[in-house]
């Protein structure tokens, strides 16, 4: 069989680089085997095939601004798949596929505030946003960035965290939902819509980005709605059971009464106006 | 249309099971049903049936089968597998070649998936026209108990000889080999076939009230009808048989399989069901179509609406496997689209 013609058949990728971030999160910085960059849009994602294991969906956490061809993804352990890619190390072989679906619309940001509101692992995805706006911070007006965990430790990517800290020309507020006795914590503590509030928005002129765990989104969405923030005006990431990333093996579709979309490809990116009423989406 | 005898085509069965170098399949009779299997003697062949356990489907896309094989030892090398052994599949129904219809175009899309089209292109479908119907289909109401195309050769049984007709160049290319007792079908002959697949489409016990180009917008309209679906799915087993047996489920899973050495192995998509509870579950244990009731529904929506709203087809053909292998007998689309349509105005 032809190469081009499988749409299942990966490419194969080296991993250049594994920096553990929190006790079950690990960045790996890729190259493909091939030396050609992904050319990926920030929210896109990949297949990562551990042969022999299996394969799974990874979004794409680096911006495509980044020097160089490689790429980052940032992986918790939760299972079989992600349990063996945490063994592996620098100079170890994958396989990927992608980049897949429709990232954020980046051409329609441009010129606008943009906020991000993540939660958790949610901030992997919208880091190659953020990246990307910070690469090219004249094309944006505004960028403010909430991010919230669970704890103090459970905070990824903590160097550019600390980088943004300090940033004059970004706005950042950070915040854990809880926080043992013994860390020392000076951001907020409260989970991640209480930010909101204090956050302003000029309505007219942003898109708020969200991204994090499916019971985030319910409550993040009140709190945007209480603000009067436009649904259209609002882009979310979204993540379901991927097989194929190609829209062939329907898994990850989402479904309501409008009708339906497939994540893998018309997502996982999607404008919140388009998705708000259907029943399996949030 | 051609006309040849029975005997003349059985003979040709026999010619080609045993020189072509295809695989010939056929339909047969086992354990008095009936299934799609490789053919020993054209003796074997029952074209007059009233509907297989699985559809034809199972030699495109194969319960299971290998899409990359990779090695370890020196490097990650993957490579793409197809494994197509190239068939002469005989005896189809038209809801099945209608099925295959849709299947082509699923696969098609882009990006093709080259797995499913060339075991496809490698394959001649020899239909027949059906003479007698299982107690479940409905094909009638579904527009599916005859097809104009889809085919690459179409039998009607017509007493002592079979009425053939051409729908591609793979079709007559076999008839080639018995050119010398191949005729045109006289006007009555065509006049008979017609008239058979006329008489055909009234002759199903099961019926739609409605056209089932009413479907999509009857389906939109009854999908937050909640206590109608969870009454109807009460007694769901979630077993997945409905998807297993449907000709145009395609729904599929991908799993590692890797040798003792762990240094070489192969991956592999085998059949999934919607209807299982694990289909939509993610890991840390969020499942996005959790309950019972939201996965019957899906089946049903996705028959008549959502394929259609993708690629134009109603995804449903009318076959009745469906309903007729559902233990606890409540996956019969009939009666779930005629109650939906008698309910619609209340
Ligand atoms: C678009 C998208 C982007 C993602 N981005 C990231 C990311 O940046 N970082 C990260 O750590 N995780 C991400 N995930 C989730 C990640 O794909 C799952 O955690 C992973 O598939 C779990 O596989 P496993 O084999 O380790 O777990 P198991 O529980 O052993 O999973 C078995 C199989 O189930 C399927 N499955 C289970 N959970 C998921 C899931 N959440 N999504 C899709 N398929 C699943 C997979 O096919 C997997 O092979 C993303 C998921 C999607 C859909
Ligand atoms: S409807 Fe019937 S065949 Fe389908 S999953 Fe439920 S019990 Fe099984
Ligand atoms: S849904 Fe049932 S009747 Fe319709 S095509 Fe599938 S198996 Fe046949
Ligand atoms: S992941 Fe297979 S259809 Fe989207």
């Amino acid at each position: 069989m032809n190469e081009e013609d499988s749409p299942y058949l990966p490419e194969s990728a080296t991993i250049l680089n594994v920096k553990k971030m929190a006790e079950n999160e690990k960045l790996f910085e890729i190259e493909l085997d091939s030396g050609e960059a992904l050319n990926h849009d920030p929210g896109q994602f990949v297949e990562v095939s551990v042969p022999g294991v299996g394969e799974v969906p990874i979004s794409i956490s680096s911006s495509p601004t980044k020097e160089g061809n490689s790429f980052e993804l940032c992986i918790r352990e939760v299972g079989n798949v992600t349990g063996v890619i945490h063994t592996l190390e620098k100079g170890d072989e994958i396989g990927i596929r992608g980049p897949y679906g429709e990232g954020f619309p980046v051409d329609e940001l441009k010129g606008h505030d943009v906020i991000f509101i993540a939660g958790g692992l949610g901030i992997a995805p919208l880091r190659s946003l953020i990246n990307y706006t910070l690469d090219r911070r004249e094309e944006f007006e505004d960028v403010k960035i909430l991010y919230g965990c669970k704890k103090p430790c459970e905070l990824l990517y903590e160097d550019e965290v600390e980088e943004w800290r300090e940033m004059d020309e970004i706005d950042y507020r950070e915040t854990v939902d809880e926080c043992p006795d013994d860390v020392c914590w000076e951001g907020n503590v409260g989970v991640i819509t209480t930010l909101i509030p204090g956050v302003d928005i000029d309505l007219d002129n942003s898109y708020t980005v969200v991204c994090g765990p499916p019971i985030m989104y319910r409550f993040v969405l009140q709190e945007l709605k209480e603000k009067k923030v436009p649904d259209e005006r609002i882009y979310l990431s979204l993540e379901r059971r991927m097989k194929c990333g190609v829209g062939k093996c329907g898994h990850c579709q989402i479904n309501g009464k409008e009708g339906e979309f497939y994540v893998c490809q018309d997502g996982p990116v999607f404008n919140y106006d388009v998705v708000k009423d259907f029943e399996e989406a949030l | 249309m051609k006309i040849i005898k029975k005997n003349v085509f059985e003979g040709l069965v026999d010619e080609l099971i045993e020189n072509d170098e295809r695989e010939i399949i056929g339909v047969q009779s086992k354990d008095s049903k009936y299934v799609f299997d490789r053919l020993e003697k054209a003796e074997g062949l029952e074209l007059d049936y009233d509907v297989t356990i699985l559809p034809p489907k199972k030699y495109f896309m194969p319960q299971r089968e290998t899409l990359v094989e990779y090695e370890t030892r020196e490097g990650l090398e993957m490579e793409p597998v197809n494994e197509v052994i190239p068939r002469i599949i005989i005896g189809i129904h038209p809801y099945d070649l209608e099925a295959i219809k849709q299947m082509d175009k699923v696969f098609a899309d882009s990006p093709k998936d080259s797995n499913y089209l060339e075991k496809r292109e490698n394959s001649v479908l020899i239909g027949v026209n059906m003479q007698q119907t299982s107690d479940w289909s409905f094909a009638g109401s579904m527009g599916t108990a005859t097809v104009d195309d889809g085919y690459d050769l179409m039998l009607t049984d017509l007493g002592k000889k079979y009425a053939v007709e051409i729908g591609s160049s793979k079709g007559s290319d076999l008839l080639e080999k018995i050119s010398e007792d191949v005729r045109d079908a006289s006007p009555e002959e065509i006049d008979k076939v017609e008239k058979a697949k006329e008489e055909i489409k009234d002759e199903f016990d099961k019926e739609l009230d409605f056209s089932p180009q009413k479907l999509p917008s009857l389906l939109a309209d009854t999908y937050d009808q909640d206590d109608f679906w969870e009454e109807n799915a009460e007694d769901c087993y979630s077993c997945g048989t409905c998807n297993i047996v449907c000709p145009t489920c395609y729904c599929f899973d991908v799993q590692d399989f890797s040798d003792i050495s762990l240094e070489e192995g192969e991956r592999m998509r085998q059949w999934d069901g919607c209807m299982l509870e694990a289909f939509a579950e993610v890991a840390g244990g969020e499942n996005f179509r959790e309950e019972r009731a939201e996965r019957y529904r899906h089946r049903y929506m996705r028959k008549g609406r959502y394929l259609y709203n993708r690629f134009g087809d109603i995804a449903c053909v009318g076959c009745g496997r469906c309903s007729s292998q559902c233990v606890p007998d409540i996956a019969d689309p009939t009666d779930i689209f005629n109650k939906l349509w008698r309910g619609k105005d209340e």
